[in-house]
């Protein structure tokens, strides 16, 4: 079977997402649900092995040879996003058991877990394939899912966050399908080592960069680049707290995979940067995204808002480190999607357990908290503390490189930016560390910590937000590996 | 025990004694118990490695890499042994001063008090152990967060805003600047490890490593050099003993010991001396230390006076790593234990004065000296070592300092240290001189019951006055270490 693996981690979640939504009762939908994440965060782990000592692993669905069958084609890269999604999905759902129950109704409950499911294989499925329009498929799959997820948030203004996001991410994905369409027309090929292949010697048209311009735009929407974001905040805002945790740390980070696979293998480093030069639009607006953002995040009163915009800053980092398009750069944003997707998702889970106590996760609600809910509120602070960037902790990685990057290139200014973000992050945080733990609580509510079922996931997140931080060697070393294949250096 | 064990036992203690004292929480004699008894066995332990650093070896502990190429690694060398003794020598005092402060001032939180101060000494030790620069950021990070909580210890309006000038200074400096210049020093030397005669000779252009050497300096906002300095009289609003040992000792003097560190083992001193920039810090030190010690005359609450004289006196060992010369480091270095022993003094009679008269102001110490004779004793000796004068410890790195400035031609400078003095004899010796000859106001509400405070704090600081006055006699170990530091050694 474990030549099937690649296909597996698709199509058994894609096959239990029905099964979820039959069942009807939440309990056994959540117990589909639970196996599929698990199922596939093994694959996953499984396949970043195989990739790890064998190189790319390349299958064709239904033994149909590429270019004509659609081929699966899992390198370092895609197995390495593929785990990053697996593992949040499998933490997320875990989560989700106690956290869902609170926040949406039970009827609904089956159809959450189903569409949860469905939400989880499109995202993976957008990091195995090795064919754009199936790319886009799964991209669909996994975007009307999310908006479905969204809107079944307790607010009212859930709806209209979702239907937002589903404007603004159907205009993305319309781009994406656009360009996809134009680079069809000129090479009559799909599969992305061919398009590879044969776009060189069409590029001179100009479809070309009218197709690299879509998919720019198409995608830079998908990962809420600045200052395409503006459907995240509200989505995160009033998303369910799983819904916010899951997508948070994994949605945009498929989008920034897109980014990488259409820019590096797709077109290529020499074409997305010497002659498009893409760097010229993605750093700019990067840094932009990176101080403006940090700013906005100080300014919000609702945590969960907070920790969005503060989402969008920290994509920007990514983009960054992309955007210098040298090995050390592209490892920092490789590196800086799995830091993020574990410190977020720790965060939005803390937050999610202050939602199941407090029922808001406003500020002037959190009012001495620190005493009340301390191990929610110690969680906080220790992703908090990644966010910022202090070392021994995941976010200190990332910048560690992402200066480096910057500096490899004499960009000191750009390196000033990124500190001067982390120092953005100190004020966000400590503004809600401040009300947590200085603030006298109101004597009135007796709130207590949050229960297990919520705090074992968001602890695990927090840990290994930490380990990965002590011990970075592994992650760099497969980010770095990774980096030289997309940029086709190396062994 | 080997020296490996050793060193990572010294500063594991602390942390295991913090972890022990929690379990007490109810029972403060055993908690105190606890606290000295790991007092005292940190230093017996940092003792041990005192005859294997004199006999010229460099105890290692290797711990694993964080990043490639990266080690989370530990070196005692004689500066570090120096820090590390002078250190973990006055934790114990402190703590039995502590204990009499925090009962006689009746504070609650004992037990996280106590806690945060435990872990702040490991912080300290690793610091002064560090082998590279990543370990002593690191380190110096965990320093900054730990001692927050004590800052902020009371929780009121006051505490939170002067927590949030403590934090925000020192993580500005450490990660908008000290980082920068860490990660920078990576890219040129490819290396972090803190190296005789330096790393960063010949790497880079001498305009590019002057701006290193800038951020380094500003970077390291513990030594308070001006305008980074604001934090220091803003920590003064924890308990006591905090500013006694951590905002006189431990943490400033960590900021003081990177400087030197820097200066001696990742500039090295001959390049130091070629640099443009190394004589300009040179003139910031010397503004420091003027300008503290005229703020410092202006104060009247005298816990705010001692932080502007150590702000002036911290300036003294900055100064003296830019003077780029033997002297200048030996002074440097000699001043970080000497500074440590009468500052520490003369935070112990504050704390005294204000729990046994509940006064804090100069201008009502006016008499007190009758009442407590030992405390205003042992202010005047802790205040002639600050002056620099004999029969204290002061006044022997005052006088290598001073060689220092003749060596290097700056005759400017050493008028600036002999200013300095001349301002420390005015606002330190006004404190006794007003306590033992001034009438009390007529209408002093001091009772007549006022009388020494608690006997183990007179013992802490009868401890320590009579160090101050032993390090005048016998100099000869600090110096023979800080002689050991400089390449080829001192005449």
């Amino acid at each position: 079977m474990s030549q099937h693996l690649p296909v597996l981690i698709v199509v058994v979640p894609l096959l239990l997402a029905p099964l979820a939504a039959l069942v009807g009762n939440w309990k056994a939908a959540w117990i589909v649900a639970a196996a599929a994440s698990w199922w596939a965060f093994g694959v996953s782990i499984a396949l970043v092995r195989r990739v790890l000592a064998e190189g790319t692993i390349s299958y064709e669905i239904g033994g149909w040879a590429a270019p004509y069958g659609i081929e699966y084609r899992i390198d370092l890269v895609s197995a390495f996003v593929a785990m990053i999604v697996a593992t949040i999905g499998a933490v997320a759902i875990i989560y989700a058991r106690t956290s869902v129950r609170a926040e949406v109704s039970e009827d609904r409950g089956a159809l959450f877990y189903s569409a949860f499911i469905l939400c989880f294989t499109g995202l993976l499925g957008i990091s195995v394939t090795g064919d754009v329009f199936n790319i886009f498929v799964f991209l669909e799959v996994s975007s009307l899912s999310a908006y479905a997820l969204i809107a079944m948030g307790q607010d009212r203004r859930a709806l209209t966050a979702a239907y937002q996001y589903l404007i603004m991410g159907s205009v993305g994905a319309t781009f994406i399908v656009i360009g996809i369409g134009l680079m069809y027309s000129m090479t009559g090929t799909l599969n992305i080592a061919d398009l590879a292949e044969r776009l060189p010697a069409v590029a001179d048209n100009r479809t070309i960069p009218v197709a690299f311009t879509f998919l720019t735009v198409g995608i830079t929407l998908k990962l809420a680049l600045f200052p395409l974001h503006l459907w995240l905040p509200n989505a995160y805002t009033y998303a369910p707290s799983a819904v916010t945790a899951f997508i948070a740390s994994t949605a945009t980070k498929v989008a920034v995979y897109l980014l990488l696979r259409f820019f590096f293998t797709v077109f290529g480093a020499e074409f997305s940067f010497e002659q498009m030069q893409l760097d010229k639009v993605l750093m700019p607006l990067a840094l932009v995204a990176i101080v403006t953002m940090s700013l906005v995040a100080i300014y919000q009163d609702n945590v969960k808002r907070l920790l969005a915009y503060s989402s969008v800053a920290q994509i920007g980092y990514m983009v960054l480190g992309i955007s210098f398009a040298s090995v050390l750069g592209v490892t920092a944003g490789i590196l800086h999607l799995f830091n993020h997707a574990l410190m977020k998702g720790a965060l939005f889970m803390a937050m999610g357990c202050v939602m199941y106590r407090v029922g808001s996760v406003r500020l002037e609600r959190m009012k001495g908290l620190g005493k009340k809910m301390p191990w929610t509120m110690a969680a906080f602070v220790g992703g908090g503390l990644s966010l910022i960037g202090v070392p021994f902790t995941v976010g200190f990685v990332s910048k560690w490189y992402l200066v480096q990057a910057a500096l490899e290139r004499g960009m000191w200014p750009v390196a000033a930016v990124v500190m001067f973000g982390s120092l953005l992050a100190v004020i966000y945080v400590w503004k809600v560390v401040e009300v947590a733990y200085f603030q006298e609580a109101d004597p009135d509510d007796d709130i207590r910590e949050a229960p297990l079922g919520l705090l074992i996931p968001t602890w695990a997140l927090v840990i290994a937000s930490f380990y990965f931080g002590i011990d970075a060697t592994t992650t760099a070393d497969i980010a770095t590996r990774a980096a030289e294949v997309l940029l086709g250096v190396g062994p | 025990m080997t020296p490996g064990v050793l060193i990572a036992t010294a500063m594991l203690l602390p942390v295991a004694g913090a972890f022990a004292l929690l379990f007490w929480d109810k029972k403060p004699n055993v908690r105190e118990a606890v606290t000295l008894i790991t007092g005292a066995a940190t230093f017996w332990h940092v003792y041990q490695l005192l005859p294997l650093v004199r006999s010229g070896l460099r105890p290692r502990l290797d711990l694993f890499e964080v990043l490639p190429g990266v080690q989370l690694a530990f070196e005692v060398e004689p500066l570090g042994m120096v820090f590390a003794l002078v250190a973990s020598f006055l934790w114990p005092i402190t703590s039995l001063y502590a204990i009499g402060y925090m009962r006689g001032h009746h504070e609650e939180n004992q037990t996280r008090f106590f806690f945060f101060f435990a872990v702040a000494i490991a912080g300290a030790l690793g610091v002064a152990f560090s082998a590279n620069l990543f370990t002593l950021f690191a380190f110096y990070e965990v320093l900054t967060l730990c001692t927050f909580p004590l800052v902020t210890h009371h929780q009121t309006e006051e505490a939170k805003k002067a927590g949030r000038i403590y934090l925000g200074i020192l993580l500005t400096t450490s990660i908008g600047f000290q980082l920068l210049a860490i990660i920078w020093t990576w890219v040129l030397a490819g290396t972090v490890d803190f190296t005789d005669g330096g790393i960063l000779a010949g790497t880079a252009s001498a305009g590019v490593l002057s701006a290193i050497l800038v951020l380094y300096v500003f970077g390291v906002g513990k030594a308070a050099v001006m305008p980074f300095h604001r934090w220091l009289p803003a920590a003064m609003v924890a308990p006591t003993p905090v500013s006694a040992l951590l905002h006189a000792v431990a943490v400033v003097k960590a900021g003081v010991f990177t400087v030197l560190k820097v200066a001696v083992y990742v500039f090295g001193i001959d390049l130091l001396a070629t640099l443009s920039a190394t004589p300009w810090l040179a003139w910031v030190a010397a503004t420091t230390i003027i300008l503290g010690s005229l703020v410092a005359m202006t104060k009247d609450n005298l816990k705010a006076r001692l932080a502007y004289s150590t702000i002036s006196q911290l300036s003294y060992i900055v100064l003296g790593a830019m003077l780029a010369n033997e002297w200048g480091i030996i002074g440097g270095g000699m001043h970080i234990a000497m500074h440590a022993f009468g500052k520490i003094t003369l935070f112990f009679a504050a704390g005294a004065v204000m729990v046994a008269a509940h006064e804090r102001n100069i201008s009502q110490m006016h008499g007190l000296g009758r009442r407590m004779p030992i405390t205003f004793g042992a202010f005047f000796i802790g205040a002639l070592s600050i002056i620099g004068l004999p029969p204290a410890g002061g006044s022997w790195s005052k006088w290598f300092l001073g060689m220092g400035t003749l060596e290097a031609g700056q005759v400017g400078l050493l008028a600036v240290l002999m200013v300095s003095s001349l301002l420390g004899l005015y606002y330190l010796l006004e404190v006794p001189v007003k306590a033992f000859f001034f009438k009390p106001p007529a209408d002093a509400h001091h009772a007549e019951g006022i009388h020494e405070a608690p006997m183990p704090m007179v013992i802490a600081m009868v401890v320590t006055a009579t160090a101050t006055l032993g390090l005048f006699l016998y100099p000869d170990l600090v110096f023979e270490l800080m002689a050991m530091v400089i390449p080829g050694g001192a005449q």
